[in-house]
């Protein structure tokens, strides 16, 4: 019974893909877009009856759909874990996919290839869960290239648009230099204990742990590479330093995809990953403490590059670049559970800001430029306050979702280093600004856009405001799933208990120091709040245009010219390599091999001419050297 | 056994099979006609049989003339693929002269 049910979830939003991908042009776009949307509410609804089963088993249900991989001492399953973890991923994963897919069904009924869309879309809820419900690092990393590879065929989406396709292999290669630490990463795991399932590695290591020099050999620095290869695949995935930037430039896809992939799942893989394999990172505080710092670096330079740009889209994706810096700052402290709490309210509020932003270049008609918006408040009241909820909500203002995940996070990093908390809090600081800097410049004072669209201006339909109110519900109450004590009991702390490998003693008191922290958050986001209230309302600022930006503002708003290093670095290097094997190298090894072809051409031309098809000649040499052979054995002799 | 050999002795044999060779060989390199070049490679062939029966007499040993018999029947054989090829070849060409035969020219 459950083995069919885990398929059924597993395997619909697949059939979806097949579908849409042979029937969609066929079936017309209303059709294929509720197939895909379906296909997907499926895996919801089983999400939600596995995660009630584990509920009252506490059992985690475990599936072997066949064996594998079998070599010498390695063996290797297909296997399905639904534990607490992959079910909450599972639980947000298909539950805002659904919602995104209903989305989509309004925002890309104007474009002619919607059936490949959704069959993109489908195929990419696929691997997520191939990703998420894997037992062993294989099946994990199935789904961590199947992910890579929709977000590159999203972000490339719009494929007429050269710099669209730019972004998408941008995305793609980035991605593969993750990869390819998370590959040795496993390669070493599988080395070291001819495991890859993530139960027995667990059991492994902890014994590992305890032994003070296993079998003779001192293995511990290869935990620790191995550890380090993991989270170089997590900057990849989930665009940390130096890594990050494929993110920004992903925008080019969809928006649906923006907020499905690029902000609400696919981006929280490397959490998901780093969180799964906990046990590993517990025993090596050494990569901990890179990746804390990695993680407090990026949300703090993210945010940075966040303050002053103005596409909409941009904006957010720095917000998200920083958010899942914090995440990693949490997961660096060893404090998992934080991380993921602060995973789940994120994918409410961003995915619900994406949408609404996507709901805003709806009714701009594509327009992106924060500088062309304004005054969207009463044309589009829905819209303004779904994203005001969820400004409210990434901001950290009490009560909503974000005040509650980002203030565990800051507050896990008071209680280790001083300096990361200052770190987190100004990001969180310089979050409040940013956000409520689009806020203001999308939906207050007047409108800077054209006449035409301006009178075009209009609310989205009911199919693009209802996931909006759903995901704005959800980033309002959201937090209650972790509430400190002794408002809440931290549900989430004790759910995710069995599966952290080490248990944490504290648990988050809302009293004395905590109540201070949090007292200093939210005064900071409200600092940040009030900024931007009187650089952009008060003062009516709006940003310049791009040419007279000067100074460092013009550094930070071209990105630190993280890019432009990069190309000088790198690409410049390869492409001048490349250049130089495709004119010297390539032509001089192409002579060599040429030279033997016509050396041999020479040669069988000189040999063509003994053959003159005179049969009495051929009898004379036959002759002559049937003589010479037995006069050489005679002489020989 | 030995007075046949005691009549005639074993070098004349020799010499008989060297002169019959060699008028082959030189058969087969000046005649253009390939019919008879054909017949100069059998002059050739019956040149080392009859060696190879004056020899195994001399050694009263019957090995030879054993070989003499296989030998025969691959020649007899040899001589019905040869002349079909000939038929053939002057059905196509219209003679038999190998100086004509240059069409596998490289």
């Amino acid at each position: 019974m459950d083995n069919s049910l885990v398929l059924l979830l597993l395997l619909t939003p697949f059939v979806g893909f097949l579908f849409n991908v042979f029937f969609g042009k066929k079936a017309g776009k209303t059709i294929s877009g509720a197939i895909g949307t379906l296909a997907v509410a499926v895996s919801f609804v089983m999400s939600v009856y596995f995660f009630m089963q584990l509920n009252t088993s506490g059992k985690p249900i475990a599936v072997t759909l066949f064996d594998w991989i079998q070599i010498g001492k390695l063996q290797i399953n297909f296997g399905i874990l639904l534990d607490q973890l992959s079910l909450l991923w599972l639980l947000f994963v298909t539950g805002i996919g659904s919602l995104i897919h209903l989305y989509s069904i309004s925002y890309m009924h104007d474009d002619e290839n919607m059936h490949k869309f959704f069959a993109y879309l489908n195929l990419f809820v696929f691997f997520m869960i191939t990703l998420v419900v894997g037992s062993n690092l294989l099946v994990m990393f199935i789904g961590w290239e199947g992910v890579g590879l929709c977000s590159y065929l999203l972000i490339g989406f719009w494929y007429k648009n050269q710099d669209y396709n730019d972004a998408a292999k941008k995305a793609f290669i980035m991605n593969r230099i993750g990869d390819l630490g998370f590959l040795i990463g496993i390669f070493i795991l599988a080395y070291t204990f001819n495991t890859l399932d993530f139960l027995n590695l667990g059991h492994s290591i902890t014994q590992f742990h305890n032994l003070p020099i296993p079998n003779g050999v001192d293995a511990w620095p290869l935990l620790s590479i191995a550890a380090l290869c993991l989270f170089i695949g997590a900057t990849g995935k989930s665009a940390q330093l130096p890594l990050y930037t494929w993110l920004p430039d992903a925008m080019a896809g969809p928006t649906p995809v923006s907020a499905l992939i690029h902000a609400a799942t696919m981006v929280t893989a490397g959490i998901f990953m780093i969180t799964r394999m906990n046990f590993l990172f517990d025993v090596t505080p050494e990569v901990q403490n890179i990746i804390a710092i990695v993680g407090a670096i990026t949300a703090l330079v993210a945010a940075s590059i966040g303050l002053l740009q103005n596409d909409i889209k941009k904006v957010l994706a720095y917000s998200t670049v920083s958010q899942l810096g914090l995440m990693f700052l949490a997961l660096g402290l060893g404090a998992y559970n934080v991380a993921v709490f602060h995973v789940i309210t994120h994918a409410f509020f961003k995915a619900c800001l994406f949408l609404g932003s996507g709901s805003v270049i709806h009714a701009l008609h594509g327009e992106q430029d924060m500088r062309k918006m304004g005054g969207l408040r009463k044309a589009m009241p829905i819209t303004f306050a779904t994203m005001l909820i969820s400004t409210l909500a990434i901001a950290g203002i009490f009560p909503f979702a974000g005040f509650w995940s980002k203030d565990e996070i800051l507050m896990t990093a008071f209680e280790h280093n001083k300096v990361l908390w200052i770190v987190g809090s100004i990001a969180s600081i310089m979050t409040a600004f940013y956000m409520f800097r689009l806020m203001y410049l999308t939906f207050f004072r007047d409108f800077r856009g054209t006449e035409e669209q301006k009178h075009h201006l209009h609310e989205s339909p009911s199919l693009i405001t209802l996931p909006l109110i759903i995901l704005a519900g959800l980033a309002t109450v959201g937090g209650l799933i972790n509430l400190p004590k002794p408002i809440g009991n931290g549900w989430l702390n004790h759910f995710l208990e069995p599966i952290l490998a080490t248990k944490h003693k504290e648990e988050s008191i809302f009293e004395g120091n905590a109540l201070m922290l949090m007292a200093i958050a939210l005064t900071g986001a409200i600092i940040g709040i009030i900024w931007a209230y009187s650089k952009y309302i008060k003062q009516g600022f709006v940003p310049k245009e791009d040419a007279e930006i000067v100074g460092f503002s013009k550094t930070i708003y071209n990105k630190y010219y993280v890019d432009e290093v990069y190309t000088a670095l790198i690409v410049k290097p390869i492409n001048a390599l490349s250049n130089f094997f495709r004119t010297t190298l390539e032509p001089a090894l192409g002579n060599v091999i040429y030279g033997f072809g016509s050396a041999a051409n020479g040669l069988s031309n000189l040999g063509k001419s003994l053959q003159t098809g005179s049969i009495g000649l051929y009898l004379f040499a036959f002759v002559i050297g049937v003589l010479a052979l037995v006069s050489y054995l005679f002489l020989a002799q | 056994m030995n007075n046949i050999l005691n009549q005639i002795g074993i070098e004349n044999y020799i010499f008989l099979s060297i002169l019959l060779f060699c008028i082959g060989v030189f058969g087969v390199l000046y005649r253009r006609n390939a019919i008879i070049v054909f017949m100069s490679i059998e002059i050739m062939l019956n040149a080392v049989n009859l060696l190879f029966v004056a020899f195994s007499t001399y050694h009263q040993d019957a090995k030879g003339q054993v070989f003499v018999f296989f030998s025969m029947a691959v020649a007899a054989a040899e001589v019905a693929v040869g002349l079909a090829l000939l038929v053939s070849v002057f059905r196509n060409i219209g003679s038999v002269d190998i100086s004509n035969l240059k069409n596998l020219k490289g």
